[in-house]
């Protein structure tokens, strides 16, 4: 059988499969469900910055004005007696999947404040998380702030986490960067341990019937792979950081290809939303295959078609650009 | 004093307890003020704590407390120990039910928290006219005097129940001691085990209605063994003070308690005594004590055990030396002789033969009216001389003389040590939960006695609270509020309450007052009024300050200077050593703020520290001239010059009888004179965007922005700074200018008229057409075209197109400044219906809400136009709403047909045009309407000329000739609980009666508990774990019907639906139901964002708009309009918006999950449905012939 152990943050996962943050990893019944279809290692779903101050908020608010003195009550809402907000949730569950589960958990967190909310951090790493995966996530609609700007705050998180916890750290990056692999480097000079490319943005639209904006959310579609595997090829060897690749992964010929472009690891959710977790058992088996006919080890095949393998690294670059308008206007 | 277990309570706790721990079942229904019995019963049920015979007491809320007692009744035959909480017109309903279980021998205990019944007026407050309403049942009557007592009257009833058979009224002074913080002796769970009767339980629960031994009960009896039977129970009471006598020595044993069923207190060879029960016997007993202390001899007796009524205890408990006795009802039966304790001590000495000793009586305390030690010093020195038939205390009765006069500057001594404080705050503030929280922590570090009572208001946009404290090595027994210049500390949260309340008032020479004042220090002092200042200075007061909005704002804690002017009374009140305070409320303080984030925490802690670095003395300087006085506001109308104004400044007590109106019929549009001055921030116009849509005035809740057609050739006299400009419809032809305009004294700040301002500068995003402003620097320039603008001639109704936003907005709201809260969602529906038919309108308003800002005095939001009409209210009950409009429907339409005939019979004396238009005008446009109302102006002046009996007939009926627009107005709790029965068959009558339902999905007045409205998914009192099952249908019900227009609407989501809904209502000659959504603060949302929670809650399909109109069959179409598009959002990122759903998601996130996807489910599936019906082809009813 082909050996597909690789290692990511540190951690020795028997093989690259690992499901990304979804509902599948956010309950102990599915996320064993994985296990046993052969997840190298799960991510869990996301802890928001926002759903952890918004929790905050709404608490404080409920404490602070859920009095009113009027002669018939004085408030409204019965006191939560057994509150346990959405941190304390979280943890539970990282501990109930820890527990359960014999591959690596990895926990998340989503969020761009540099503040109190990080210490989580601290809390995630004792309740058992084997690493911690960080979506940076932002719309800079302030046009007056500069792209070093933002890129000055994400590394302000990096140092805060540090601070915090010792797990290995990865960063969940959008692709909308001016030098993503610039950037990428100050992550890794700043302490980060790996980098998972891309994040997908889930972009409002507009109802012309209502004349409502509402946030519209879809899976993603099977070439969105493309733009992990440019950015993994080109970062392949340039840096020491652990490479997730994520968007788009609906099928085993695209984690092999993501693989041969230098990832580690990859991701997928979409596939596993619209199949179910055997998907995962399928794969495995068909990587197995194909690496088998090859007669390549996983490790081995790591990186073959990244730009420093490739004889013509130009495919990599602008010139494919206009090559490709060339193609098309043929 | 040792007190071996100590706990701070209220008095609606201290009974809950024990109820729960001593009951299976507790039917529940809220009504102010035992509602806080229930919920707390329903909070430790869902704690799972047990009975003392270790089962989880079932709760049950029923729709009304006629339903509670049916479930009481059924959970007692069935054997279990059950018990309920009410008052007033809830023990009112439940009497039909109480005879039933006293004649079946049911031991039960029901706890009453006393309320007056609604008379001439509903009122929240004590006293015992429910109690006295319930006393021919057959229950017992037990009376606990305070908060202690309530604790030991809960288990005393439940002994006295089981053992005797006969069921028990456990009564104690609503708010007085259901209210009232104290720290009293706590029954242990051992104690209780001990004392609860077990055998006895064990018997009862033997008597169950089983199948195993089946008998028949409730029989129907014909004359034969009726009485018979009747008398066949005469046993048990016969034998019952044995049975009373042997619990209260066992409690007395188990407890170390003392109780009697008439308890003495005084001088042993006391000549007067003053006969009492319920809280009063605090202030009495006082009055003895210091009476007694001067030389007198009096005394006075507690009844605690009322009925059954024991003479013998009584005579026993009756020192023989006394030579006069004075008899105090607090309930008032008009006709009667007496009332009903002063009839039974009566007879009681009669029997004994002791009728020659002088018995006074009278009434006090109705409706919590204040019983001091100087009214009581004023009786007892009344009885040395004469009796008194009849008297009344607390009161001026300048109209039958019969009440005692007493000198108000009389208090009782206080024990050394005592220490009173006084603190006037908002109710949003947290002044009262700081208080709350205070009395805790000297409650649970000292041995000293605690007593806190707090003053509401009826008003819910910014409400004020008065907060009484009192702290005192000794018992404390004063039953009364702090007494002017009595109090040790005084503190002030809200500085604009130093103008609007006398609160000097209560400061004793030497006290020291606390003033949260938004100022330097070193410009405190002149900011304060002059008679502050005068006060201060007269009454050698000590003056500190502090900033503390500004401090509160600096650690990001908003308008919540709770834990900072906590923090400031104890440094300077010295009740406690100030270190030990202040490390004790930081322990509170981490308690509570531990799971809203180390931010939130941090900033309460910097607050305590800060607090005290910020606060300063002022320096009192004494040599200032009084300023004018600014006279005081007279109207020319009697009522509110007399009545309505001096209640608005704090003087109601005063008012003499003769003043009041006889029935309780006050006149509207006082609401106006109050400029309450709420909010530093005021919606500002600006015309240069303006659209002249109408949003603004259309969402306002309070009805204070106002747009208005000002011809053009009457404009030049405006103030320079009143904003004008063309007006924009073609509707109006030319030379017309518009003008919207605030009145920036009325105006609560909700900014709802900025957020549904649908337009914004191009050229700067953030301005609108409507914009919020500073008030300061506008107010006096805003006052000014605030009354320029009201001099400006109304359109009426038949002048614009009424079916527009912007048309109806143009016409004056008959409805204005309601003490509802900022931002209310449901004011901005009767403000729209009083624009549309205000001058035609009877309203019959359900008790809630609607009813407490629409008519609780002093003044009334409901108003007239400038001829004098406009609506006539009336507030019924809460369960009967829609039979009460009803009823008004078939009086006008009996005086119409009246009406009709008499004009029938004088047609040959009148012009025929005129007979014919008044007879056959449709009144079905609003010109139509106008042209009615000018014929029946014509037709009184020509019937003035006719002399016949008829002409005057039709004279004083003519008036019904107009189309009167009846409506019944009230919350879900009415329309979906506690009045759906008589809804329902309104629904069904066919009549022309419109009810409109305000839908908070709460019992929004009583605060927030579960109705059948209240959506799956959401917390609401009684239903902490999230109410698990689906919302009631009512529009799906009241469409069944077929021949009902019924609509359902949300006017933040859709606000033309809103209006096309309430017109078509209106036109629809048979029965209307609209179903109104609206916002509320129960729903856990800042109700600035009232817009878009609606918005949501419609885009979620949370809550489908819909109309059905039976007149479109008329015309073919599909009687049914879905007039929302398919849920875009989900409800779960709606419920995500609302702490009420949200909250859940923390609690009891299964169920959360569970829930919301079962919502989730019925979101779909009544959009499906209803689109499905709504695609449905008319149905053709025509048939034809072979």
């Amino acid at each position: 059988m082909t050996n597909l152990t690789t290692t990511y943050l540190g951690l020795t996962l028997k093989n690259p499969l690992v499901p990304s943050s979804s509902p599948f990893t956010k309950k102990l019944d599915t996320a064993k469900q994985l296990e046993d279809a052969g997840a190298g290692a799960i991510i869990m779903h996301s802890l928001f910055e926002e759903e952890v101050t918004a929790h905050q908020k709404v608490f404080a608010s409920h404490l602070a004005d859920n009095s009113f003195g009027f002669a018939e009550m004085d408030n409204f809402l019965p006191e939560p007696t057994d509150y346990e907000d959405v941190t304390s949730q979280y943890l539970k569950t990282l501990t109930e999947l820890k527990s359960a589960l014999d591959i690596p958990v990895i926990a998340s967190i989503n969020g761009i404040g540099s503040g109190e909310w990080l210490s989580v951090a601290k809390d995630i790493q004792q309740a058992g998380a084997n690493a911690l995966e960080v979506n940076l996530y932002s719309v800079p609609s302030d046009t007056d702030k500069t792209s070093s700007e933002i890129e000055k705050k994400y590394l302000q998180i990096v140092n805060a986490l540090k601070a915090e916890t010792t797990l290995p750290l990865t960063f969940k990056l959008s692709d909308q960067f001016s030098s993503p692999g610039n950037f990428v480097k100050q992550l890794e000079a700043a302490g980060a341990n790996g980098v998972s490319l891309f994040n997908r943005f889930y972009q409002p639209d507009v109802d012309l019937d209502t004349g409502q904006v509402y946030p519209s959310l879809n899976l993603s579609n099977k070439y969105e792979y493309l733009r992990a595997l440019h950015w993994i090829a080109l970062l392949y060897n340039q840096t020491g950081l652990s490479l997730g690749a994520t968007g788009g992964v609906h099928n085993s010929a695209t984690v092999l290809k993501l693989i041969g472009s230098g990832a580690n690891v990859v991701h997928t959710t979409s596939a596993l939303l619209s199949t179910g977790p055997s998907t995962l058992t399928q794969w495995q088996t068909e990587i197995e295959q194909w690496l088998e006919e090859q007669e390549l080890e996983l490790e081995d095949f790591r990186g073959r078609y990244s730009m420093q393998q490739l004889r013509d690294p130009a495919v990599f670059e602008r010139v494919n650009y206009y090559q490709n308008l060339q193609l098309y206007r043929r | 004093m040792n007190i071996p277990n100590p706990i701070t309570v209220d008095g609606n706790e201290a009974v809950a307890r024990i109820a729960h721990q001593t009951s299976d079942i507790l039917a529940i229904y809220p009504i102010t003020p035992a509602s806080p019995m229930g919920e707390i019963a329903d909070l430790y049920s869902s704690l799972q704590q047990k009975n003392l015979w270790g089962v989880i007491p079932s709760i049950v809320e029923m729709q009304s407390e006629a339903g509670a007692a049916g479930v009481l009744h059924g959970a007692l035959q069935g054997g279990a120990i059950s018990s309920t909480f009410t008052s007033s017109q809830g023990l009112l309903l439940m009497i039909p039910n109480l005879y039933k279980i006293a004649g079946e021998l049911t031991p039960c205990v029901i706890h009453v928290a006393t309320r007056s019944v609604a008379t001439h007026a509903l009122s929240i407050f004590c006293d015992h006219s429910d109690v006295m309403a319930a006393r021919a049942t057959g229950w017992g009557i037990w009376f606990s005097n305070s908060v202690q007592q309530a604790q030991d009257g809960a288990l005393l009833c439940q002994m006295f129940s089981l053992k005797s058979r006969i069921p028990f009224i456990h009564a104690f002074d609503g708010f007085r001691t259901s209210h009232e913080i104290s720290k009293i002796d706590g029954i242990t769970r051992e104690q209780a085990a001990e004392l609860f009767p077990w055998a006895e339980a064990a018997a009862h629960r033997a008597r169950a209605m089983q199948p195993e031994q089946p008998e028949v009960r409730g029989t129907s009896q014909n004359p034969d063994v009726f009485f018979q039977s009747r008398e066949r129970i005469n046993p048990i009471y016969q034998n019952s003070p044995a049975i009373f006598t042997e619990c209260l020595a066992q409690f007395e044993r188990v407890t170390g308690r003392s109780y009697q069923p008439f308890e003495y207190f005084g001088a042993a060879d006391a000549q007067r005594v003053v006969i009492a029960m319920g809280s009063s016997i605090g202030a009495i007993r006082e009055t003895v004590q210091q009476l007694n202390n001067a030389g007198e001899k009096v005394g006075m007796i507690a009844v605690h055990l009322y009925l059954p009524f024991l003479s013998e205890p009584f005579i026993e408990a009756l020192p023989d030396t006394t030579r006069s006795i004075a008899v105090l009802d607090r309930t008032k039966e008009p006709g009667a002789q007496a009332e009903p304790l002063m009839l039974d001590i009566s007879l009681a000495l009669v029997k004994a033969g002791k009728a020659n000793i002088e018995i006074s009586h009278g009434r006090y305390g109705l409706s919590s009216k204040e019983l001091t030690p100087a009214m009581v010093t004023a009786l007892f020195r009344e009885m040395s001389h004469s009796v008194l038939n009849g008297f009344t205390l607390g009161i001026n009765d300048d109209l039958t003389n019969l009440s005692v006069d007493y000198d108000s500057a009389i208090h009782c001594q206080r024990p050394p040590g005592t220490h009173q404080s006084v603190f006037y705050g908002l109710g949003a503030d947290g002044t009262v939960s700081a208080n709350k929280n205070t009395i805790k922590i000297i409650g649970e570090l000292t041995d000293q006695f605690v007593q806190g009572y707090f003053e509401y208001d009826s008003k819910k946009s910014g409400a004020v609270t008065v907060s009484h404290l009192r702290f005192s090595p000794e018992p404390i027994h004063s039953s009364y509020l702090i007494e002017p210049d009595s109090a040790d500390f005084v503190s002030c949260h809200q500085f604009n309450l130093l103008d609007k309340y006398d609160v000097l008032n209560k400061a004793k020479h030497g006290a020291t007052l606390l003033i949260n004042a938004p100022f330097e220090a070193e410009n405190v002092w002149l900011s304060l009024p002059y008679r502050t200042r005068n006060q201060i200075a007269s009454k050698g007061c000590r003056l500190y300050a502090i900033d503390a909005y500004k401090l509160a704002r600096e650690l990001g804690l908003g308008r919540r200077i709770n834990t900072i002017m906590q923090a400031c009374y104890f440094r300077l009140s010295g009740v406690l050593p100030e270190q030990t305070a202040l490390d004790k409320m930081k322990e509170y303080t981490t308690k509570t703020y531990q799971r809203a984030g180390t931010e939130i925490l941090k900033a309460n802690h910097d607050a305590i520290d800060r607090a005290l670095e910020r606060l300063h003395q002022i320096p009192v300087n004494c040599e200032e001239a009084e300023p004018e006085q600014r006279p005081d506001l007279q109207t020319g109308n009697t009522i509110i010059d007399q009545v309505v104004l001096r209640a608005m400044r704090g003087q109601g007590n005063l008012i003499p009888v003769s003043q009041l109106p006889l029935d309780g019929s006050y006149p509207t549009g006082t609401a106006r004179f109050e400029k309450r001055n709420l909010t530093d921030r005021i919606p500002v116009w600006e015309p240069d965007l303006c659209t002249q849509c109408g949003k603004c005035v259309y969402v306002c809740p309070h009805a204070v922005i106002r747009s208005k057609l000002i011809a053009e050739d009457s404009a030049s006299n405006a103030p320079a700074s009143f904003k004008q400009q063309p007006a924009k419809s073609k509707a109006y032809g030319a030379g017309w200018l518009m003008s919207y305009q605030v009145s920036p004294e009325d105006c609560t700040g909700c900014e709802l008229c900025v957020d549904a301002c649908p337009i914004t500068d191009k050229q700067n995003p953030d301005r609108k057409a409507i914009n919020m402003a500073d008030k300061q620097p506008l107010l006096a320039q805003e006052i000014d075209n605030w009354e320029y603008f009201l001099q400006i001639p109304a359109v009426e109704a038949h002048q614009v197109k009424t079916s527009t936003i912007s048309g109806s907005s143009l016409v004056d709201p008959l409805f204005e400044f309601s003490g509802a809260c900022s931002g209310c969602g449901e004011t901005p529906y009767i403000s729209l219906i009083t624009r549309l038919f205000g001058n035609r309108m009877l309203i019959a308003n359900a008790t809630g809400c609607s009813s407490i800002y629409g008519g609780n005095l002093p003044t009334t939001p409901y108003t007239k136009n400038t001829r004098g009409e406009g609506p006539a209210w009336n507030n019924s009950l809460f369960e009967d709403n829609a039979e009460f409009a009803l009823g008004l429907r078939l009086s006008a339409d009996q005086n119409n047909i009246r009406a009709r005939s008499l004009l029938s019979e004088l047609a040959a004396q009148l012009p025929d045009q005129l007979v014919d238009s008044l007879l056959n005008n449709p009144q079905q446009t609003d010109q139509q309407l106008e042209q009615q109302r000018l014929s029946i102006i014509e037709l009184k002046q020509l019937l003035s000329t006719i002399e016949q009996p008829e002409a005057t007939d039709l004279g004083s009926v003519a008036q019904y000739l107009q189309k009167k627009s009846i409506w019944g107005i009230g919350g879900d709790g009415w329309a979906y609980d506690i009045g759906f029965g008589g809804l329902d068959h309104v629904l069904a009558s066919g009549k022309n009666v419109n009810l409109l339902v305000l839908d908070t999905e709460v019992y929004s007045n009583t605060g927030g508990q579960m109705s059948k409205a209240t959506p799956t998914g959401a917390i609401a009192k009684f239903a902490a774990g999230g109410r698990s099952r689906l919302k009631k249908d009512l529009f799906a019900h009241a469409m069944a019907y077929e021949d009902v227009y019924v609509a359902q609407v949300a006017f933040g989501a859709k606000d033309t639906q809103t209006l096309n809904a309430i017109i078509e209502a209106e036109n629809y000659p048979g029965t209307s139901l609209i179903i109104a959504y609206s916002p509320c603060i129960a729903h856990g949302i800042d109700l600035k964002n009232n817009l878009h929670q609606q918005q949501l809650a419609v885009s979620s399909g949370h809550w489908p708009l819909l109309r059905y109109n039976p007149a479109a069959t008329a015309n073919g179409s599909n009687p049914l309009k879905v007039d929302y598009k398919k849920p875009i959002i989900s409800i779960r990122d709606y419920m995500e918006t609302e702490a009420r759903f949200s909250l859940l998601k923390r609690t009891h996130p299964e169920a959360a999950e569970q829930l919301a996807t079962l919502a989730q489910e019925y979101a779909w599936h009544r959009f499906n449905h209803y689109s499905a019906l709504a695609n449905l082809p008319a149905e053709n009813n025509s048939s034809e012939e072979a």
